[in-house]
């Protein structure tokens, strides 16, 4: 693969840039970090609706007759028994169970047409599509099955919070109201056919919208008006991690690496190993069997100055640790962080210590998420 | 204070020097352009009296939602005054940024950094072509 060193643009870019953006380079893309206060954005959010370009995630459409065997044998949860609409959670690992992503498997719902013949999809992250391509491409030959990369033909949209599955409706012909979590289907959205799921990456309710790229402006535009109606407001990449943090939501490149694997992350729920084969199994089953190593955990601090990526986790003075994100949450007026510590001092109620930046700060261990949304 | 009258650091900190008994003081402050870049303040520590201070080595540092940002001494010389309120009322970096909202007096002891300062047309200039 050649490797492109330009940075991909969303084909929202243009609308960020013009309604107050702060454009950063976001793992190749140019994505908006914030328009105006990261708090006020993550407060939104949680008090009626966000919107979310993230268009830069990678979507990948799998078509052919071996399309659920194929994916069954590259992701640590379950696919071949999946019905038409659901959406599962899994994982992607190497041999030696390390996490190459994080991924979100779809079975398309029946009578779906904007993803061609696919059957099957998946929604990765944007710094591991290319990765995540080489590694499937390498490996459809022996499946009946076929790759294609849909990222930069489609946009995403991400409509969380406890007002947005009113407004997806008023904006949908037809019932989206009656969709489960992780469900989706294919509708119109302002008249547009598209890809609704009720997934997100917040912790509120809410849709995740995926259309063609040409759909996607004015379909985003509309979409913003509504929300402004309701309260809310366009989110950017900041609140969108301090508001999956709040979640406990692992985020690759920090909860997530090829040196982790799914148990020492806490992913059991997506890890389906009875009698089935996958790529990373038999390293997960030892890992499981061993029950040693860092596992991650939650960390309440005092006081206002957040323990970041890297800060050092202590016990009485000995290293025990290593903060993997944290932030200032903005729903809970105090430091958040989640990290990896030794399983002696994982337990919930443990008294810690982490070290921001060369100063000793107490931490709490709790149990995660951080945040629940009231149902 | 007003912004045209002061000088300005590369690193957003605004300077304003006078002569107080014999000796050259230096107010210090963060441009209004540093806060509404940083937004979303939650902490900030401020430097110790009797601190010696150099340019372009951080003296304290301020925090937002998304990040730590140093803050840099544009002059050497001895913290001799800190603003001591000013972390319980961030709001101020703000809302005055150039007045209620100093850092710290240093007593400067020697010229480093002084010909690194910008005036106020420069430094906007600057500020302009960051965007």
């Amino acid at each position: 693969m050649s490797q492109s060193t330009t940075i991909q643009q969303t084909p929202l870019h243009d609308w960020h840039a013009a309604h107050g953006g702060r454009i950063v380079d976001f793992a190749g893309w140019a994505m908006p970090v914030q328009y105006a206060s990261i708090v006020d954005e993550h407060n939104a959010t949680r008090a009626a609706v966000g919107v979310f370009d993230i268009s830069h995630m990678g979507r990948l459409a799998i078509d052919g007759p071996d399309a659920a065997k194929f994916l069954d044998a590259m992701v640590t949860r379950r696919v071949d028994n999946m019905r038409p609409g659901q959406i599962r959670y899994g994982l992607m690992c190497n041999a030696d169970g390390g996490i190459l992503d994080d991924v979100l498997v779809y079975r398309y719902a029946d009578g779906t047409t904007i993803f061609g013949q696919a059957e099957y999809g998946l929604v990765v992250n944007a710094g591991n599509t290319p990765k995540i391509v080489d590694w499937l491409t390498d490996r459809q030959i022996e499946f009946a099955a076929r790759l294609r990369d849909l990222t930069s033909e489609t946009a995403m949209i991400a409509v969380q919070g406890p007002q947005a599955m009113a407004i997806a409706g008023e904006l949908t012909d037809g019932d989206i109201s009656s969709l489960k979590y992780y469900t989706g289907r294919q509708v119109n959205v302002c008249g547009v056919p598209t890809y609704v799921s009720r997934t997100g990456y917040t912790g509120e309710d809410g849709v995740e919208l995926i259309v063609t790229a040409d759909d996607a402006e004015p379909i985003w535009a509309t979409i913003i008006d509504k929300c402004v109606a309701f309260g809310g407001r366009a989110v950017g990449l900041g609140a969108r991690d301090t508001l999956r943090l709040e979640a406990a939501m692992p985020l690759y490149g920090h909860e997530l690496s090829e040196s982790i694997d799914p148990v020492a992350a806490g992913l059991e729920f997506a890890i389906n190993a009875d009698d089935r084969e996958f790529i990373g199994r038999d390293a997960i089953l030892a890992a499981r069997r061993a029950n040693g190593g860092r596992v991650r955990v939650g960390l309440q601090l005092e006081g206002r100055r957040a323990a970041r990526e890297g800060s050092t986790v202590l016990a009485e003075g000995k290293v025990v640790g290593e903060v993997t994100s944290g932030t200032f949450s903005p729903t809970f007026g105090r430091p958040i962080a989640m990290a990896y510590v030794d399983r002696l001092v994982a337990s919930d109620g443990t008294e810690l210590a982490v070290d921001i930046r060369g100063k000793s700060a107490p931490a709490t261990v709790v149990s995660l998420p951080f945040y629940h949304r009231s149902r | 204070m007003k912004p045209e009258e002061l000088k300005y650091a590369k690193s957003h900190e605004w300077v304003s020097i006078s002569d107080e008994g014999g000796n050259q003081i230096a107010t210090i402050g963060l441009s209004k352009f540093a806060i509404e870049a940083l937004t979303d303040l939650v902490f900030m520590e401020l430097p110790t009296i009797g601190q010696q201070v150099k340019p372009g080595e951080a003296c304290c540092e301020i925090e937002s939602v998304k990040a730590v940002s140093d803050i840099y001494s544009p002059v050497e010389g001895e913290v001799i005054a800190i603003n001591e309120g000013l972390p319980d009322r961030l709001e101020t970096l703000d809302s005055d940024p150039y007045g209620e909202g100093w850092i710290a007096k240093i007593k400067i002891a020697s010229d480093a950094g002084a010909s690194d300062l910008m005036d106020h047309a420069t430094y906007e200039k600057m500020c302009q072509e960051s965007e």
